[in-house]
């Protein structure tokens, strides 16, 4: 029914797609693995992340990609500061009350979105937005190509992060077991804050990644957060390979489901897996059996 | 066994005469519906009725949601799903099946509480608890949007219209009282449900697999059982809400129906009020629509202001009342009750 090329191109499109959902993934999963807790702004916060690298480009002329250094430490900064001021002092010791709270900031984050920049859809021009290049038989966006890489590069960054950094260690140790963390002597309010700002700067280089060939309207972090959720479930909640490896068959399945079944039934294929891995694999292809 | 949930449970209070409690309850759920049923008598205001059925509506979502989620601790982020569930059955009824609104309205209670008891069925057959739980009934919430927004019976992303025939044969009325009036009743039947919850034998049941599923199971209780038992009766009030939905604005879509703000209106209501309580989800649910329809009238040329200062006022709320509104009852009750001398009232 499909010749080879066309299935090709579309598995290309998807790895790329999900190099960027597994940007988005790998900073939720690194927020659940160490806070255990579902951050419902996590989508909220990436729509910010993209009407400043949105911004920057109309305002100050910065290439998004020369932004990066912008909206990383930016976005690191939100997620500190969120966490250490909002979401620590509201927790109680109760997961439904950081649920509440961050739902409660995704609510402000769109809305204030809203108010501010109105609900038109924005995209950006740049001389490479509709460039594309010849992969075999498939033709690739040339920003879909610069996303991939540059998602790998960032993931290879926060796994060096985590595993050779006295930060790292930290968290981790932190994520595994607090209390004793803590007698060691490691502040586990900080270390919370830093991984809370760890996971909203990997919003900060997607959204430098995703907007030359995307856009960004109030409500455009919705779509991403359910998928992410998928992911992470997927690759097993906490673990960064899962999520890498997840993003990458998400992206696939979306994209052949699109493929296969037309745009509002191809989506299905999402949820399918995500309920399916859920009820069959909760621990997900890489998670340890709690 | 009653004792046992009681007193593994920090949130409720530990009272000597629990049947002298329970009947107060009784006449207070009585005196509460007697008292908003007359609000029609004394007014006819269209805005003031509007204002008191929405309230009633969002208090039947909020206290159906608490059932499954206060009670029995299993935290749903897709009931939407059952809301849905219910909304499109009593519109295709009446559409397609040419049914009565009324028999449709008793049909799309049995419909949602199917898809309740399934997907209950799947989930706890598995053990899913926690974030699991709320993960997958939030993605379970989107396979029904999609197939709905998909297959041509439920008119796709148009949705469908349930044509405006007023008469109470038909379930529509000229005034709003009318819908008052029905709604009233439904949460009528919640409250009362809610309060065999808080002192029936299932209900003790149901808050000891909450409060530790291995000591219940220890005693002879059947988790699985009475989480199932709870998801369907918390789906039955979810879909009688969407159902009422669809006769008050005789519109539905695939968004409305299962998109996540139905999910979030019942869950923050029960959470805000307070979860595993009687009143809680009534006082969440009214507090948290005055507030929303307060910021609508004051802000509502600028789009976006009224929902900043709501999810505003909802993170202030957990800060600073991490155990709901009903909590301050509480608070006050256990002061008062020190001050007394005792230690429990």
């Amino acid at each position: 029914m499909f010749d080879f090329d066309i299935l090709f191109s579309s598995v290309l499109n998807g790895l790329t797609t999900g190099a960027v959902y597994a940007l988005v993934a790998l900073g939720l999963t690194l927020i659940y693995g160490v806070l255990h807790i579902i951050n419902f702004a996590h989508g909220a916060a990436l729509m910010l992340a993209l009407y400043a690298v949105y911004f920057l480009k109309t305002q100050f002329g910065i290439d998004p990609y020369l932004a990066l250094p912008i909206a990383i430490p930016g976005m690191f900064a939100l997620g500190y500061l969120l966490q250490r001021g909002v979401i620590n002092r509201a927790g109680h010791g109760r997961d439904e009350n950081i649920l509440l709270v961050t739902l409660g900031i995704s609510i402000v984050m769109e809305n204030l979105a809203l108010l501010l920049f109105k609900s038109d859809t924005r995209s950006i021009d740049t001389a490479y937005s509709l460039a594309t290049v010849e992969i075999g038989p498939a033709m690739i966006a040339v920003p879909k190509l610069v996303a991939f890489a540059g998602a790998l590069v960032v993931s290879a960054l926060l796994f060096w992060i985590m595993g050779r950094t006295d930060l790292g260690r930290a968290i981790r140790a932190v994520a595994r077991e607090k209390e004793g963390a803590k007698l060691m002597g490691i502040d586990v309010d900080h270390v919370y804050a830093m991984s809370f700002g760890i996971g909203l700067a990997c919003l900060g280089a997607a959204a430098c990644f995703l907007l030359p060939a995307y856009y960004v309207n109030p409500q455009v972090g919705g779509g991403f957060v359910l998928v992410a959720f998928t992911i992470v479930v997927l690759g097993g909640m906490g673990s960064f390979v899962g999520a890498l490896v997840g993003g990458f068959l998400v992206g696939v399945v979306e994209s052949l489901g699109g493929l296969f079944l037309g745009e509002s039934l191809g989506q299905i294929g999402i949820f399918a897996i995500f309920i399916g891995v859920v009820l069959f694999r909760p621990q997900g292809m890489f998670g340890a059996r709690e | 066994m009653n004792r046992i949930a009681i007193a593994a449970n920090p949130d409720v209070e530990v009272r000597p005469r629990e049947g002298r409690t329970a009947l107060r309850q009784l006449a207070a759920i009585v005196l509460f519906v007697l008292a908003v049923g007359c609000v029609p008598l004394f007014t006819a205001s269209g805005s003031t009725l509007n204002f008191v059925m929405m309230a009633l509506y969002a208090t039947l979502i909020a206290q159906a949601w608490n059932m499954l989620g206060g009670f029995g601790g299993q935290f749903s982020f897709g009931h939407a799903m059952f809301f849905g569930s219910g909304a499109y059955i009593q519109a295709i009824a009446q559409l397609q099946g040419g049914i009565n609104a009324w028999v449709a309205l008793a049909l799309a209670i049995a419909g949602a509480a199917c898809v309740g008891l399934a997907t209950g069925a799947l989930s706890f057959r598995y053990g899913l608890k926690g974030s699991y739980f709320a993960l997958v009934t939030l993605a379970f919430a989107e396979v029904f949007r999609i197939v709905a927004l998909s297959v041509s019976f439920t008119g796709g992303g148009v949705g469908l219209m349930v044509p405006l025939r007023e008469a109470p044969s038909n379930l529509q009325f000229a005034t709003r009282s009318g819908y008052l009036w029905v709604m009233l009743a439904l949460v009528a039947a919640a409250l009362l449900v809610t309060w065999w919850l808080r002192n029936g034998r299932f209900g003790a049941w149901l808050q000891a697999v909450r409060d530790n599923e291995d000591a219940a199971r220890a005693v002879g209780v059947n988790p699985f059982r009475v989480k199932l038992g709870a998801i369907g009766i918390s789906a039955a009030f979810m879909g009688a809400a969407g159902a009422f939905y669809v006769q008050v604005f005789q519109y539905i879509d695939p968004a409305i129906a299962f998109g996540p703000a139905t999910s979030i209106e019942a869950l923050v209501g029960a959470i805000v009020g307070g979860m595993g309580t009687l009143w809680g989800p009534v006082l969440g649910a009214l507090v948290l629509h005055l507030l929303a329809e307060l910021t609508r009238n004051l802000f509502g040329e600028l789009p976006g202001l009224n929902m900043v200062i709501y999810g505003t006022v909802l993170v202030l709320i957990v800060i600073f009342l991490p155990r709901g509104i009903a909590g301050i009852g509480l608070s006050v009750r256990r002061l008062w009750a020190q001050g007394r001398g005792g230690p429990h009232g």
